[in-house]
Parts: structure tokens; sequence; C-alpha cells
């Protein structure tokens, strides 16, 4: 190098931060912290208000061995086991059709998809995350129960949130494998490993961890799914566990619609509005609804926490012990 | 059994751009041979054309012959994927998978390749890889531990023996030391010295000294412009290339990166 860069002289003594710059920095952290602080908010609230009012009702031993057969308002006990049992088996039947289908969809569209059709794809799974679930259950119903004559079933439910879970399995799994640094795949290739045992040995395993986050976004995302079970299987106070016959089938979402609708009918249908808050109407007669609905959220909620805790674990142990 | 290779009128493109022009060489079996020129002039992506790894690049594309003791790899019908079972590639920058231990890193390509492998025809590859890759001392009571955890030379010798481990006849080593230290550069470079015996090695590097203590054949690529394919100026004897060149380009490039 011979040309020398002219460069103005600088101070020996390296200078403060400037005050403006000291504001701006601290105006930055204040509006992150208080954002921070607005986001957490109603979700320590909302979940404060569900365990408060549902604690003590998942509590009793009968919440997880009885249904709500032959239970009215105003009859204590009973318990949600129907509609636990009704929202597994929806949501296991649902995850077992997406959860392969949409890996599928995803490693295609990341390691395959080149051009036009894979630019249709990803349109197409962008316009599926936007449906709305009530859509979704319309056409199923429309399919299977308008256009075959099926029956109303709980299967049906199913196939209504396959529709919604697909594209949000779809979409975090692309999110997923395009982490994937490129250099592991060329690493396999160069060492003469074709291209799907790359993708099946290297690629997914490097991705496992973020591809259970995907699965369990979607279960989460479709198991307090209500209007699929409003228009596709009725709500069944007593317990059915054939996901595919034709009565109808108890579900949490089911069970807190249901018990929402009898916060007003504490006394046989007339005018009196209870607060979902207590327990007691003005006339001092017992409504169990409101502890019942309460409970049933809890639970729903409950359910998602564990499922996410199970699969945290099963990442954790497909990892190299460190 | 190291094997001879020879190019012969490679245009190599990315896409509609032609990345390099009309490049042809051989290269001798069990010798070392270096890659030397500016930045962008195309030594990568000759390299990467040397095992059918330059088509992995979506639109990327070769025309000419690239022949392995007289056979051509990019005949119609090859198998890429065998070409580089033969043709093994070290990479800039340390790549151990990181989901592997250090045991499963080098015994990957065995496995991937052909399934079932019994463990103690394994356990004497992955240690005769290490051992080659002048790793095993270092490793040998930790096997099993993931191999992202070894420092940036060690996961490099590791990459070397992954790649080893599955026998090719030919090494593609590209910037093998750049990411490393002086200390780490040494082992590698004692390592391709002794692996010179088995394979042949083709070294991208652009440290003139490196070239010049470890390779017996230098080529030099250059640039004639931005935009503008790279091109094989000359390849020769290393001693003659930092000498004696008989290119005026190659005397400049050597000269100006020396002085
Ligand atoms: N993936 C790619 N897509 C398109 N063009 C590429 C790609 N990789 C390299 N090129 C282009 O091909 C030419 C040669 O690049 P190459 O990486 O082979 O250079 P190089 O000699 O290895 O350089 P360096 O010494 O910096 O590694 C450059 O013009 C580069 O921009
Ligand atoms: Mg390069």
């Amino acid at each position: 190098m011979t040309a020398t860069l002219t460069r103005s002289a600088r101070p020996t003594v390296f200078a403060r931060p400037s005050g403006a710059r000291k504001f701006k920095n601290g105006l930055a952290t204040t509006l992150v912290t208080a954002a921070f602080l607005v986001a957490l908010v109603p979700l320590v609230w909302l979940l404060w208000t569900v365990i408060s009012k549902g604690f003590h009702v998942i509590m009793s031993s009968s919440w997880w061995t009885e249904s709500q057969h032959n239970q009215t308002q105003k009859t204590p006990g009973g318990g949600a086991l129907h509609a636990i049992v009704g929202t597994l088996e929806q949501v296991a039947l649902c995850s077992v059709i997406s959860v392969p289908i949409a890996i599928l969809v995803g490693i295609y569209l990341v390691e395959y998809a080149r051009g036009p059709f894979a630019r249709v794809t990803t349109f197409m799974v962008d316009i599926l995350t936007g449906i709305p679930s009530i859509v979704a259950a319309l056409f199923i119903y429309a399919l299977f129960v308008s256009t075959f004559h099926h029956l109303r079933s709980g299967w049906l439910v199913s196939m209504a949130l396959v529709i919604l879970m697909v594209p949000v399995i779809v979409r975090t799994t692309e999110e997923m494998l395009k982490l994937v640094p490129n250099e592991l795949r060329e690493a396999s290739y160069a060492l003469g490993v074709p291209k799907w045992k790359t993708i099946a040995k290297i690629v997914l395993p490097t991705a496992f961890t973020g591809l259970v986050t995907g699965v369990i976004l979607g279960v989460a995302r479709v198991a307090g799914e209500t209007a699929p079970l409003l228009i596709l299987v009725g709500y069944a106070q007593g317990m059915n566990a054939n996901l595919f016959g034709t009565k109808f089938q108890g579900s949490l979402p089911g069970m807190i619609n249901d018990e929402f609708t009898n916060l007003n009918t504490a006394t046989g249908g007339s005018a009196y509005h209870l607060d979902p808050n207590g327990k007691r109407v003005a006339g001092g007669a017992i409504n169990y609804a409101p502890d019942r609905m309460w409970g049933a959220a809890l639970t729903l909620i409950a359910i998602v926490l564990l499922l996410n805790v199970i699969a945290r674990f099963v990442a954790r142990f497909n990892k190299v012990s460190q | 059994m190291a094997k001879r290779i020879e190019g012969k009128n490679l245009n190599i493109y990315y896409g509609k751009f032609l990345a390099v022009s009309n490049v042809n060489f051989t290269i001798a079996p069990n010798s070392v041979t270096a890659f030397i020129g500016p930045s962008g002039c195309g030594k990568s992506t000759v390299l990467r054309t040397l095992n059918r790894m330059h088509e992995v690049i979506a639109g990327a594309s070769v025309q000419g012959k690239v022949l392995l003791d007289g056979d051509d790899i990019y005949e119609s019908g090859i198998d890429p994927v065998a070409v580089r079972r033969t043709i093994g590639m070290v990479f800039q920058r340390p790549n151990p998978f990181p989901t592997m231990s250090i045991y499963d890193n080098v015994a990957a390509g065995l496995k991937l390749q052909s399934g079932r492998i019994r463990k103690s025809e394994l356990d004497a590859v992955v240690e005769k890889s290490l051992r080659s890759a002048n790793l095993w001392g270092e490793v040998q009571d930790r096997l099993n531990k993931p191999g992202a955890g070894l420092s940036g030379g060690q996961q490099q010798r590791l990459c070397i023996a992954r790649a080893i481990a599955v026998a090719p006849d030919v090494l593609l080593m590209d910037e093998p030391c750049s990411a490393l230290d002086p200390i780490s550069t040494m082992a590698i470079e004692d390592l391709i010295r002794v692996l010179k015996k088995d394979y042949t090695i083709v070294i991208v590097t652009h440290n003139m000294q490196q070239a010049a203590r470890i390779s017996e054949r230098t080529a030099f690529f250059n640039l004639a412009g931005v935009g503008q394919p790279g091109e094989l100026v000359e390849m020769d004897d290393t001693q003659t290339i930092f000498t004696n060149p008989t290119d005026k380009r190659t005397e400049d490039y050597i000269s100006g990166a020396f002085g």
C-alpha cells in the first residue's frame, strides 16, 4: 500500500457517550421494557382468572373420572372426563393426519420445490393459514354431510381441524428447515450421501426441536376451536368415546360453551342473569355451571401445557448428551 | 487408491453467468496441487466441479469433461452420489454435524451410505480415520461428546477424519486452514503431507507460503476484469510458479502478494 489515507486527528482520550445518545438509549430500553410488560399483563391476568376460578374445580377427583351424565347446573358433582376424552381423540386423529402431511409439505417446499409450482403451494398455504375455523367447518359439513350424507360425527371435527393445523405446521417446518445451514447439507452430499438420506438423517434431526415446536403450536391452535364442534358434532354430556360413531360427543370447548349457556338458565330458563363470577343467583339457587365452565377452561390450558412439556422433554432427549 | 484427475474445456456457469471459462489441467495421482488466485476468480467453483458439488446449487451447470483415471464423471448416467463417494471434500469452515457425537460424525458417511455395518468394523474405521487426521489422542476418551464441542482446529480435523473415513481416492480441500490458528494450520499441513501417500489432494489456499510448503504443483487462476469469467492462467511445478513463472500475470500476482 503506497497511498496514505488522510484522516482527521483523533483525540487520544476516548470521549464519554454524549447526552443525546444516553437519552436515546434510555428511551429505547424503556420502550422495549414497557412493551414487554404491556404484553405480559393480560397474559398473567388471564391465567390468574382461569386458575383462581377453575383450580378448586379440577382438584376434585370426580372431575377426572366422571362425565356430566344426567347432571344439571343444580346438581353437584360429575366431571369432565367425557370432554377430555372427546377433545383428546379429536385432536389426536387430527394430529396423526396433519403432522406427516404438513412436515412432508414443509420438506418439499424447502428442499425440493423450484419454480412456479412451489410459489403456488406457498401461496395456498398462506391463504389456508388465514382461513377462519368456521369456514373450515362449513367446508367439511358441505363435503361430508351435505354431499355424502354422512351423519355428524367426532371424526368430522378432526377433518376440519386438519385444515387449520396443516398450514401452521407447514409454516414452522419451513422456517425451521431454512434455519439449518446449507453447509451441513453440502457436507453430507460431499460424503456421498443421497439427498433423501441427507434430509432424513442430517436436516430433520438438526431441526427436530423446531419441528416439535411447530407441532405443539398446531395442537394449541386447534385444541380450543369451537366452531367445528358446534357445526360437525353435537355436544353430549355423557361419555362417548366412539370418535367414528354418529352420536353426539363431549369436548372441552363444547363443555365450556354448554356451561356458558347454562349460566342464564339456572332456574329453568327464566330471565335470571347469572354473573360467571358467582355461583349464587339473587334467589339463592345454586348454579354449578360457572365452576364447570372455568374448570373445563383450565383443563384445556393444562392439557396444551402438558403436551408442551412432554414435547420439550422429547426434544431434549433427542440431543447428544453434553 | 489415489487417482489422476483431468479437466477438459471446462466452462462453469451459475445460471447464465459464466464464472469460469475454458479450464484445462491434469493432476497426477498421489500429488498435492494448490489452487491460488485472487478472490472471486473461481477457485472454489472449479474445485466443486471436480466432485459434482457444483450442480447442488440451483441453476448451476458445467460444460466440458472431468476425467477420473480416464472416466468422465459428467457422462450421462453417472450418479453424482457415487462420484462424491470417490472424491471427498473438506470445506473452508469446519462443519461437523451438530446433532452427532464425535464418533457418529466420523462414522456418518459409512452409516448413511450403506445401512448396516458391524460395530467392530465401524469402531476400527473411526479410530483409523481419527488417527490419520491426527485427532485420536485428543478425543479418544470423549468420543460420545458432541462434535460441535471441539475447538475450531479440532473440528476441522474432525471434518477431515469424516471425509477420509469413507475411503475416497481424491480429497478436495477449500481453504481448510483459513479459520485456524498457526498451530492447527501446521497440524493440518503435516496431515496433508501424510495423506498424500494414499490420496490425490487438491487444495485451495490464499496463503502462498502454505502452497509453497505443501504442494508439488500450483495452478494460478485469474480474472480478466469485473464480470469477466475466471480462467486458469498457468499450472506448473510449485517451485517454478513461485520462482520463475512463464506468465507475467502470475509473476505480478505472486510478487504483489509477497511484497
Ligand atoms: N452460488 C453462487 N451463485 C452465483 N454466483 C456465484 C456463486 N458462487 C460463486 N459465484 C460467482 O462465481 C465467481 C467465482 O466464485 P468462487 O467462489 O469460485 O471464487 P473463489 O476464487 O473461490 O474466491 P475466494 O478466494 O474469495 O473464495 C464469482 O464471480 C462469484 O461471484
Ligand atoms: Mg472460494
